[in-house]
């Protein structure tokens, strides 16, 4: 059991939880995530790592509601216990593990859309803490979807873009759209990590690579048990069979089918739905995450 | 009524078109009478060949002399001095091919059903409330074991009998490795059966971490050089499930078996009351032809499936136990031999609408000594079906190997490891099961943590406190 020592809503729709994984804590890295079931009779669902405490034991996940489990765990209070967090699952972020004065040398351009702020933050607080130059930009539907503010003004400074897609608070439009603009004011950039719902991601990354810039995503397909055993996450990454849970969840954006992906994630739409409306009478499946559009 | 000595007494089964809608177990078991009947069967050999049979060594004509005479306890006792998990192995041991195949009794009439022996004491034993005991001294000592599976269970239970600190550590939320994810409930209960052997194991001091993947959570090296542990035994199973290639592959609506049985066995899939969906194809193909092919197709038949196993070699050659393929047949799985798939066919939005498949016929022996199949050219043609289960084996899972320096992995990509001790190329690091073998049986797992529990005695024996 891990006990949550923190739970709040950060907007209507996602949901922040801090849980005490000592273990987990330890040993993370930006770009890896856990494997969260809430209770005896939950599934098994991919989080990444949303921030981590080692001297705390803590990790920090962001939740957004989009069915059934996504609602059981964000149900979750502070003092709660999860019934288990398994992790760290995945390859750390690309850079963690290159020589620190190479990484050093280049510039990092961020994007995170919507859910996929809380997966990119770990990563610009690293380079931060590492010394390593880059911008962050963050697009979300409008100023009442927006999250983690505080912290990536922290982190990010003057090198926190923030755009709306309904022009409600800061710039107006799409990532995409700011990533143009950084491009054409003559900002050099050597990779681009994007994470966000997987339209973005494919848009996000047709524009970086259209500039030369080595890109990375984030893929987050269906996954069981995330170690390897049952190959729920397989993707064609340059034309090979990949499990995004030991060989990912990144990869090099040039060589994902970001269309076949897209569509093997639809498997359990239809009766997950019905779970959910059975668990909950209402309306709050936004499809805002891009999985169902 | 007299008991015919040439035959089984035979053991009470559901009937099969009951047991194809449900869950519940197949096999019902013998019953007192019933087992003592058959266990007078056993002639009692002075050189049984049954016992060099079983890859453990069972006392087998002991432990039935016992049952006949109704001594029940001092037969699982017996037992328990060879094989840690009974009431498992007298359920899924390929006992045909191991201790029965030998049975002298088997020769003019029908071998002695030892299984079903087994199973039957171990279940009275259970059901009796009868614990395994500790008696050694506290060693001191700690020893990791990295999964909970049956080799790493026996390994544990072992090492704790002889008095060392045990933990072990499993990636999954739950004890039991394939017995609990892969292995269906309707041929080894979880409830009643896995997690009380389970408890066995804890009972005797084992302490059992869940949601510890090692190689991420931690590592090996970690466990010997920071957590104070003195040896390491890794019993971490097959591994990653092998696809074959084929167009039309990532089409939803195709599993591997892992990924099927996975959600139904340790998910609960298939009850109400839990969250994890499946699938319940309508009409399913299944590629392969062993256990867990048999598994997933029965699996995904009690799903109300009409349910198709493809398989590229004829009957004879089906690697899957010859009663689980009876039990299939019973049931009303469909056997379409001697074909292979090469393409998955997909309709619009992407799930499978059929597998274009090719005949095949038996050419030379290869390297296995079985038939070697080959392509009728021109004889391809189409399977409609909305499911495909991928059932092919497992290639080893390199995360432990990476993780861990000079831990040597051979061509195949297994953990190298003595047969004898299941030592491996570093110091305190042992392993043994599938993660040595790939994928092979729960006896055989069972039997590598055994010798690898003295390997490590011997070795920890030797270094000074
Ligand atoms: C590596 C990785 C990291 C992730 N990180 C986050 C994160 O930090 N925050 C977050 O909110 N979500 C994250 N996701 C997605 C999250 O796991 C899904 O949103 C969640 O499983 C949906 O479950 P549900 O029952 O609420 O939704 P439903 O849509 O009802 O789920 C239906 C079924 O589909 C599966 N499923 C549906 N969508 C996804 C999806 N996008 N990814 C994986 N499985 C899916 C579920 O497991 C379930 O079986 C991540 C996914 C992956 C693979
Ligand atoms: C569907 C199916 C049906 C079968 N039917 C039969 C049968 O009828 N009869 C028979 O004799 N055999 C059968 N087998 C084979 C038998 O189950 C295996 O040979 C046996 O379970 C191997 O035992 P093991 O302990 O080596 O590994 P496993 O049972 O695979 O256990 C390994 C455990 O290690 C864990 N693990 C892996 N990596 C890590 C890590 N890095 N850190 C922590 N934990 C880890 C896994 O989660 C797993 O729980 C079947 C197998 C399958 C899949
Ligand atoms: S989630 Fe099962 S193999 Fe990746």
């Amino acid at each position: 059991m891990f006990r949550i020592v923190k739970s709040e809503m950060l907007c209507e729709n996602i949901s922040q939880i801090v849980v005490e994984a000592p273990r987990i804590a330890h040993t993370c890295e930006p770009g890896q995530f856990v494997i969260v079931r809430a209770d005896e009779t939950a599934e098994r669902i991919p989080l990444t790592i949303s921030d981590y405490d080692r001297e705390a034991g803590t990790v920090t996940i962001t939740i957004q509601i989009i069915g059934l489990s996504s609602m059981k765990i964000a149900k979750f209070q502070t003092g709660d216990f999860l019934a288990d967090v398994t992790g760290p699952l995945g390859q750390p972020s690309e850079f963690v593990n290159e020589d620190i004065e190479e990484v050093r040398k280049r510039n990092y351009l961020f994007v995170g859309g919507g859910l996929g702020t809380a997966p990119v933050y770990p990563q610009v607080k690293w380079c931060k803490e590492h010394g390593v130059p880059f911008d962050v930009v963050i697009g979300t539907k409008s100023k009442s979807t927006l999250i983690m503010e505080k912290e990536f003004t922290e982190v990010g400074g003057e090198h926190y873009f923030l755009t709306t897609d309904d022009g409600s608070y800061k710039h107006k439009g799409m990532v995409t759209s700011v990533m143009e603009e950084l491009i054409a004011e003559g900002r050099h950039y050597d990779v681009c990590v994007a994470i966000g719902p997987m339209i973005m991601m494919k848009f996000a990354a047709k524009t970086a690579l259209a500039a030369g810039i080595h890109t990375i995503v984030s893929m987050n397909p269906i996954m069981v048990d995330g170690t390897g055993m049952c190959g729920a996450c397989r993707l064609m990454v340059g034309g090979e069979v990949k499990f995004a849970c030991v060989d990912g969840p990144e990869f090099d954006a040039s060589l994902v089918d970001f269309d076949g992906a897209m569509k093997r994630m639809s498997l359990y739409k239809t009766e997950e739905g019905r779970a959910y409306l059975a668990a909950k009478e209402g309306d709050t499946h936004k499809g805002n995450c891009g999985n169902c559009d | 009524m007299a008991i015919d000595m040439m035959k089984k007494v035979p053991v009470r089964e559901q009937d099969p078109k009951v047991r194809a809608t449900n869950f519940e177990e197949v096999c019902l078991g013998y019953d007192v009478k019933e087992a003592q009947d058959e266990a007078s069967r056993c002639l009692n050999c002075k050189n049984p060949k049954c016992v060099e049979g079983c890859p453990v060594s069972i006392d087998i004509p002991g432990f039935i002399q016992e049952v006949k005479n109704a001594r029940f306890e001092k037969a699982a006792e017996i037992i328990s001095r060879s094989s840690a998990l009974p009431a498992v192995c007298g359920r899924v041991c390929p006992q045909e091919s191991q201790c029965e195949g030998k049975c002298i009794r088997g020769i003019k009439g029908e071998s002695v059903s030892i299984g079903k022996l087994e199973r039957f004491v171990a279940d009275w034993a259970r059901e009796s409330g009868i614990k395994p005991k500790v008696d050694a001294p506290k060693k001191n000592k700690k020893v990791a074991v990295i999964g909970s599976g049956p080799s790493g269970l026996t390994c544990a239970g072992d090492l704790a009998k002889m008095g060392y600190d045990v933990t072990v550590f499993e990636a999954l939320h739950k004890a039991g490795g394939v017995l609990v994810y892969g292995i269906p409930e309707f041929r080894l209960p979880k409830d009643k059966v896995v997690e009380p052997e389970v408890d066995n194991v804890r009972a005797l001091g084992v302490k059992i971490e869940t949601d510890v993947v090692i190689g991420k959570s931690t590592t090996i090296d970690a466990l010997l050089e920071e957590e104070g542990f003195d040896a390491v035994y890794v019993g971490s199973g097959a591994g990653l499930p092998k696809f074959m290639g084929i167009p039309g592959e990532q089409a939803l609506g195709v599993y591997s078996a892992n990924e099927f049985l996975t959600r139904n066995n340790l998910m609960k899939a298939y009850r109400d009351d839990y969250d994890t969906p499946i699938a319940r194809g309508k009409k399913v193909v299944v590629v392969g032809g062993g256990n867990v092919a048999m598994d997933a197709a029965r699996t995904a038949l009690r799903l109300g499936g009409e349910v198709h196993v493809v398989y590229r070699r004829s009957e004879q050659e089906l690697p899957a136990r010859v009663e689980e393929v009876h039990h299939a047949k019973e049931e009303g799985i469909i056997f379409d031999l001697l074909q292979n798939p090469v393409e998955i066919l997909e309709n619009e939005d992407g799930w499978v609408r059929g597998i274009r498949v090719i005949k095949m016929e038996l050419g030379e022996p290869d390297e296995s000594g079985r038939r070697r199949p080959v392509e009728i050219p021109g004889s391809e043609y189409e399977i409609e079906c909305d499911t495909v289960i991928m059932s092919l084996g497992t290639s080893p899972n390199p995360l432990i190997p990476s993780t861990t320096k000079g831990l040597d992995t051979n061509r195949r990509k297994c953990i190298v490891a003595d047969e004898a001790t299941g030592s491996t190329s570093k110091a305190g690091v042992y392993a043994g099961g599938d993660a040595v073998t790939g994928a092979a049986t729960v006896i055989l797992a069972m039997g590598a943590g055994r010798a690898a529990a003295k390997g490590i005695d011997e070795y920890l024996s030797g270094k000074s406190e």
